[in-house]
């Protein structure tokens, strides 16, 4: 009797993860579907520019004093946990190119990737999801107009085009505030500040790989974010939950992304 | 060009198993006002997205001006639902547009027309369901009414041949719905299109409606004018054209009998 009820519960649970492995599968090839549809249609997104235009205003423009204020604090926490143990070698001069790196590098592209998936991406996911709920993206389908070509693909491409221009402003506005810390505040040699980063940052190894870690990322967050608004359950709690979703995903998945093309770029 | 625009050929459409029409054949014929009622949950407004080829039959056939609708592709569907107009529900009005922009964006999106000629049409379309004093609110500065008459205004944007009507009357007070009902004649005529209402609403639809067909278990249970349905002694169509709180649609939900469950918990609570 024990042993027929732990098989059987053996079997619920096996049975469980095989309906969670296929919906996965299965989500994932849905939203495959939806970025290749996005491609497809894209050419209304570059004929009609002012629909994209009007995206990045509200993807990139509107997320700009969020991302300003967290690069400015970033950048100043670097300098002084730099300064901190750079000075115990004597090297305190190097802060600036510590600073220049760590935000080229990594800490633009990345904090400027989670930063825009919970600002910018959620009110996507949002926005599509509650569009879907009040038969908008329906209403246009009977009028013979495509949602994917109106909606998703002029959403997307602001996404991509937002976020390298958003990691760049990162990561000027974190040297900014590193530079504040460290030049006036701590007392670093501006001269030195400057020039250690100016000799030490390379373009190509450092700032073009940092912008192409960014365009990875804009296209995986605005997708996340646009797939989960499009799948959502027509329901309040359909909508809440593809929102969670598509901070919970895209901020996982930009950090593994993140050590798989750093690993590249170094091997590179 | 045959005289019914819309033709349901013994049309089967299912969920998951569970068949929610079973060879259900209508006509609409052009320029007529024709109304679909049932009860709630009967696949009133599957209809019309069968109609509309948002889904797909899973036997028979829908026919628009002569073409089968599932047998079109996506550019034959569009091609399609150009003849079409569709007032929703709830409007489902673009609520980051106004008034004005929601009547223009059909044609906007799928004409050249100079903005010049967009402006005078859209101020037309407004005037025809009284809100062309209203073009510069945004949808959430509305009232169901006006916003089911901005979403009619834009469902005829483009003078459909085929306007669809989901639940036009839901929710409405009677001031509202007297406007909608009279509208949607008044349009219909105006401009020479067949009208396909889905309604449980008797009172204003058998007012306006030329031919009305009941559906009921998946299937058209009556059909007929509505003087003919008035008097209809069917007795689903009497229950639901007088509103009899029991007939055909049994007032309880089928349950075991009520003595012994009631006596069953009591023994259970002693237990």
């Amino acid at each position: 009797m024990m042993k027929s009820k732990l098989m059987l519960s053996m079997l619920h649970h096996l049975r469980g993860m095989g309906h969670r492995m296929i919906e996965r599968t299965w989500r994932l090839g849905a939203g495959a579907r939806l970025f290749f549809l996005a491609i497809v249609y894209s050419g209304e997104s570059f004929k009609r520019f002012h629909l994209t235009l009007r995206e990045i205003y509200f993807t990139g423009v509107m997320s700009l004093l969020i991302i300003i204020v967290s690069a400015f604090f970033v950048g100043m926490v670097l300098a002084l946990q730099g300064y901190n143990t750079l000075q115990k070698y004597g090297s305190s001069e190097a802060i600036g190119v510590l600073v220049a790196l760590a935000l080229v590098r990594e800490l633009g592209p990345v904090v400027t990737a989670l930063l825009f998936a919970g600002r910018a991406g959620t009110a996507i996911t949002a926005e599509i999801g509650l569009m879907k709920t009040t038969e908008q993206l329906s209403a246009m389908e009977m009028m013979a107009v495509n949602p994917i070509a109106r909606v998703v693909a002029p959403r997307f491409w602001a996404g991509v085009i937002s976020m390298p221009i958003l990691a760049s402003i990162f990561s000027m506005v974190g040297i900014l505030g590193g530079y504040l810390v460290a030049v006036p505040l701590i007392g670093v040699d501006d001269g030195a500040f400057w020039s250690q980063m100016q000799a030490n940052v390379d373009f190509s190894a450092d700032i073009v790989n940092g912008v192409i870690k960014s365009l990875v990322f804009g296209v995986v967050c605005t997708m996340i974010a646009l797939f989960e608004g499009f799948d959502a359950p027509p329901t309040a709690e359909g909508v809440s939950r593809a929102t969670t979703r598509t901070v919970v995903i895209s901020s996982l998945t930009v950090l593994g992304l993140d050590f798989i093309l750093t690993s590249f770029m170094l091997v590179v | 060009m045959t005289s019914n625009i819309v033709e349901i050929d013994n049309l089967s459409f299912g969920y998951k198993g569970r068949l929610l029409h079973k060879g259900i054949n209508m006509v609409f014929p052009r320029g007529k006002v024709v109304a679909i009622m049932g009860g709630s949950g009967s696949g009133k407004t599957t209809l019309l997205r069968l109609i509309g080829g948002q889904i797909k039959p899973s036997h028979g056939e829908v026919r628009v001006d002569g073409d089968v609708v599932h047998k079109q592709d996506r550019e034959g569907i569009y091609t399609l639902r150009r003849k079409m107009g569709m007032l929703f529900q709830h409007g489902a009005l673009f609520t980051d547009l106004s008034v004005f922009d929601n009547v223009a964006f059909p044609m906007r999106e799928l004409t050249d027309l100079p903005e010049a000629m967009i402006r005078d049409l859209v101020l037309m379309k407004l005037n025809a369901v009284g809100l062309r004093g209203a073009h510069q609110f945004m949808p959430t500065e509305l009232s169901g009414g006006m916003a089911r008459r901005v979403a009619l205004a834009r469902a005829i944007a483009l003078d459909p041949a085929i306007i669809m009507y989901d639940e036009p009357f839901a929710g409405l007070d009677p001031i509202s719905m007297g406007v909608i009902c009279a509208l949607i004649r008044s349009l219909n005529d105006a401009l020479g299109a067949t009208s396909i209402i889905v309604s449980h609403d008797v009172k204003e639809t058998f007012l306006i409606a030329d031919y009305v067909y009941f559906v009921a278990n998946g299937e058209v249970a009556a059909e007929g004018t509505p003087e003919d349905l008035m008097q209809s002694k069917l007795p689903f169509v009497h229950q639901f054209v007088h509103g009899d709180k029991d007939g055909p649609v049994p007032f309880h939900y089928p349950a075991g009998d009520y003595r012994s469950e009631l006596l069953q918990a009591s023994s259970g609570q002693k237990g």
